[in-house]
């Protein structure tokens, strides 16, 4: 059971990360497009024309892959966890459904128009198409992160015969870490595009250094990042402060405070140790954390010690630290470049290049750190990881995951080749 | 207020999104399996015949499977933990030939080979898969090697069968030589989708006492027998259009696929897992379904009709060249 309950988190962590990197860059890659292709209904300029036909080729491969893992999600809920649609499926069982008939419906359609029907529709009908694709892509996300934060905050339920059913739909959706969710998700999704672009296009410099539409991009890539990564940086204190009020055991977990006190300092590096309850190597900023948590240096913060049910330690510690990490460093990049975009030289092409898929790096770490911080629950308070489990065996489990694994790590190496081979052709 | 309506609803709506997949993304897996017998242009114009459509088409199985899972979560649970391999299998399937779909396009040397080919082995992958599953869930999941074997042969009639959808897509789509192809191989699916379709109607009632009564009890055996008289005109109406009509071949073939899944669906019925669950002990709350319902009477009619806009837009020959992207 043990054996068999880490194989479904593995194959459903595995599955679930490997899905949200897509959607990362769709979302917010398909507002770009609407952007890029009004720009040459505007302008009637061929250079966005071109620019559009080449980042569309890169949106319409994300967005397979994104449906395809997506597809293998839908099933992973009742084959991985059935306790989960036993337990809440009266109000998850929905949410899904509602992705599917507002959003994928209009996405997978029009996205048909979108890259097939330039030459047979009017071009308003043309640009409606991509926006009616960008607009199908948020609302995907509204509907799974209303789902995902409502596991983190449940509200809206009553109790019947030992399963949930709402009582109010409108609290269930809109949940308190609902919106704080949803937010953080869209822009990071906007930063993993502007990066994409921005990156792509640096590629493309590195190699012809004359094109001036790369270099078009890239300035917009960079630009767009310097505008959401700070709006990001507001959005995630916030919901800070949110996860503070609802999910305390989670932000003590992040910041490593194993004891309850009064002006916590804040931890820049260390090695906690979940056997003795302490940190090794620390590296503090005295009342660091009670200032940014409580905007107070004499705050009073809890610490592990204060709860009875706490995530591990040392994954949330570092996955927080890395995405805030990739977050600082998306700043410098980003707004370091304004002052160099007439004339972009070669060591800040070959940095935007580096960066082409940071936001995956924070993406998937921000991801983690509030996944994880959610452990032992799988729905705070009402249902454990463990209780949700199904019953499919070890042998079972580990087949499908080698498959899994073997088709995702081809999937994944070819989409990469893929899109540095485009930026270069 | 009385809600024993609503499974039904939900049943009715299942059976539906069930049968547009099979139908729609059949002829599009069809298509995939096809590639093998056809030269390099041929394979473009055939890929480019079902680009706008693809994506849409799978996602009737997402919301398929979404309302098992919604409508009546004891059903799925049962159903995908029975089926947890080939439903790995299939998604595998799946996902080589969507990825394929669009790499195929951006590679060149022997990468667009190796792509055509993934293609072709993810949709040959995921249709067996598919009929592997109906030959499990058809069954009520009986074990023991003879139930096995049935689905073997199931997994191998639908393979056909979607060559059948695929290959009159083609004869719809497209012209000249290659439409040509696409009528022989027509004959082949409908050849072989005969033996499938005869195979599943003598074996159900044989294994299932259940299906059995249903159909053989008096008086309604007799007109219980229009449905296999219906099909068996269809087939034939199938048969002898190829080589004279475009459309015909196709309707022929939507015919017979509905026509299965009525008797498929008179088979189960009340069940959602043969003789063990059925759609009211399986249903989801009251609660659930109404919210859900709400929701679909709305959305629902928009969709069908963006998805007839799309195909309207869509119609005629395909062409070499209009890929545009």
């Amino acid at each position: 059971m043990e054996e068999a309950l880490l194989l479904a988190r593995v194959q459903f962590g595995l599955n679930i990360a490997f899905h949200i990197l897509f959607p990362s860059i769709t979302i917010g890659l398909a507002w770009v497009l609407v952007y890029f292709r009004l720009r040459y209904e505007a302008t009637r300029d061929a250079a966005w024309l071109e620019t559009y036909r080449l980042w569309v080729k890169v949106f319409a491969l994300s967005f397979a892959m994104g449906v395809v893992t997506g597809v293998t999600m839908s099933f992973q809920f009742g084959t991985n966890w059935p306790g989960y649609m036993n337990k809440v499926g009266n109000i998850a069982g929905p949410l899904l459904a509602y992705e599917v008939l507002t959003a994928f419906f209009l996405e997978g359609t029009f996205l048909g128009v979108m890259l097939f029907g330039m030459n047979r529709v009017p071009g308003w009908m043309h640009v409606a198409s991509a926006a009616i694709v960008a607009f199908g892509t948020t609302v995907s996300a509204f509907w799974i992160l209303a789902l995902n934060s409502w596991m983190h905050t449940p509200a809206g339920y009553t109790i019947e015969n030992g399963a949930l059913i709402a009582g109010s739909w409108w609290e269930v959706i809109f949940n308190p870490s609902f919106p704080f969710r949803f937010v953080h998700m869209l822009l990071a999704s906007g930063i993993t595009a502007a990066f994409l672009v921005a990156g792509l296009s640096a590629w493309r410099l590195l190699k012809a250094p004359d094109d001036a539409s790369a270099r078009g991009t890239l300035r917009f890539g960079a630009q767009l990042a310097a505008v959401l990564v700070p709006l990001q940086i507001l959005a995630g204190d916030q919901h800070g402060l949110n996860t503070l009020e609802h999910q305390p055991a989670k932000i003590a977990a992040m910041e490593a405070l194993w004891q309850t006190q009064k002006g916590a300092p804040l931890v820049l590096f260390a090695v906690p140790d979940d056997d003795r309850q302490t940190n090794r190597f620390a590296v503090e900023l005295p009342r660091g954390a009670a200032l940014i948590l409580r905007h107070s240096i004499d705050g009073e913060l809890k610490g592990i010690d204060a709860f009875k049910d706490h995530p591990p330690v040392a994954p949330l510690f570092f996955a927080f630290r890395v995405m805030v990490g990739t977050g600082v460093l998306m700043l410098l990049l980003s707004w370091g470049s304004l002052f160099f975009m007439k004339d972009p030289p070669r060591w800040l092409l070959w940095a935007f290049a580096g960066f082409t898929f940071s936001g995956w790096i924070a993406v998937l770490a921000g991801w983690l750190t509030t996944e994880i911080g959610r452990q032992p629950w799988l729905v705070t308070g009402i249902l454990r990881t463990a209780d949700a489990v199904g019953e499919a065996g070890g042998a079972t489990l580990g087949a499908s995951l080698t498959a899994y694994i073997g088709t995702y790590t081809v999937l994944l190496i070819a989409y990469m080749v893929t899109l540095t081979h485009m930026a270069r052709k | 207020m009385n809600t024993e309506w609503l499974p039904l609803v939900f049943a009715a709506l299942m059976g539906l999104a069930i049968l547009a997949y099979v139908v729609l993304d059949g002829y599009d897996l069809g298509v995939g399996m096809l590639m093998a017998g056809a030269e390099r242009a041929e394979q473009d114009l055939m890929v480019a015949s079902i680009g706008p459509f693809w994506d849409a088409n799978e996602t009737w199985l997402v919301l398929g499977i979404g309302l098992l899972l919604v409508a009546f979560p004891a059903a799925h649970g049962v159903v995908l933990g029975a089926l947890y391999l080939p439903v790995a299998a299939m998604l595998v399937g799946l996902m080589l030939r969507g990825v394929a779909f669009e790499l195929r396009i951006k590679a060149e040397g022997w990468h667009r080979e190796l792509w055509n080919w993934l293609f072709w082995a993810g949709s040959t992958l995921a249709s067996f898969a598919q009929g592997l599953m109906l030959g499990r869930y058809i069954t009520g999941f009986a074990p023991g090697f003879g139930y096995w074997l049935f689905a073997v042969v199931v997994g191998a009639s639908l393979c056909g069968g979607y060559v059948l959808l695929g290959a009159t897509w083609l004869i719809l789509r497209t012209e000249g030589a290659l439409q040509q192809k696409a009528i022989a191989w027509a004959r082949w699916g409908l050849m072989w989708v005969a033996l499938g379709v005869a195979l599943v109607s003598l074996a159900t009632p044989l294994t299932s006492d259940t299906v059995r009564h249903k159909w053989f009890d008096f008086p309604q055996v007799f007109y219980l027998m229009l449905l296999p008289a219906a099909t068996l005109a269809a087939g034939g109406w199938l048969w002898i259009s190829l080589g004279k009509s475009d459309w015909k071949p196709f309707a022929g073939a939507v015919a017979i696929y509905v026509l299965a899944f009525g008797g498929l669906a008179y088979s189960l019925f009340p069940y959602v897992v043969l003789d063990r669950l059925t759609l009211w002990q399986a249903a989801a709350h009251p609660s659930a379904l109404k919210f859900l319902l709400a929701g679909a009477a709305i959305v629902l009619p928009f969709i069908l009709g963006y998805t007839v806009y799309v195909y309207r837009l869509f119609r005629g020959k395909t062409k070499a060249g209009v890929y545009d992207h």
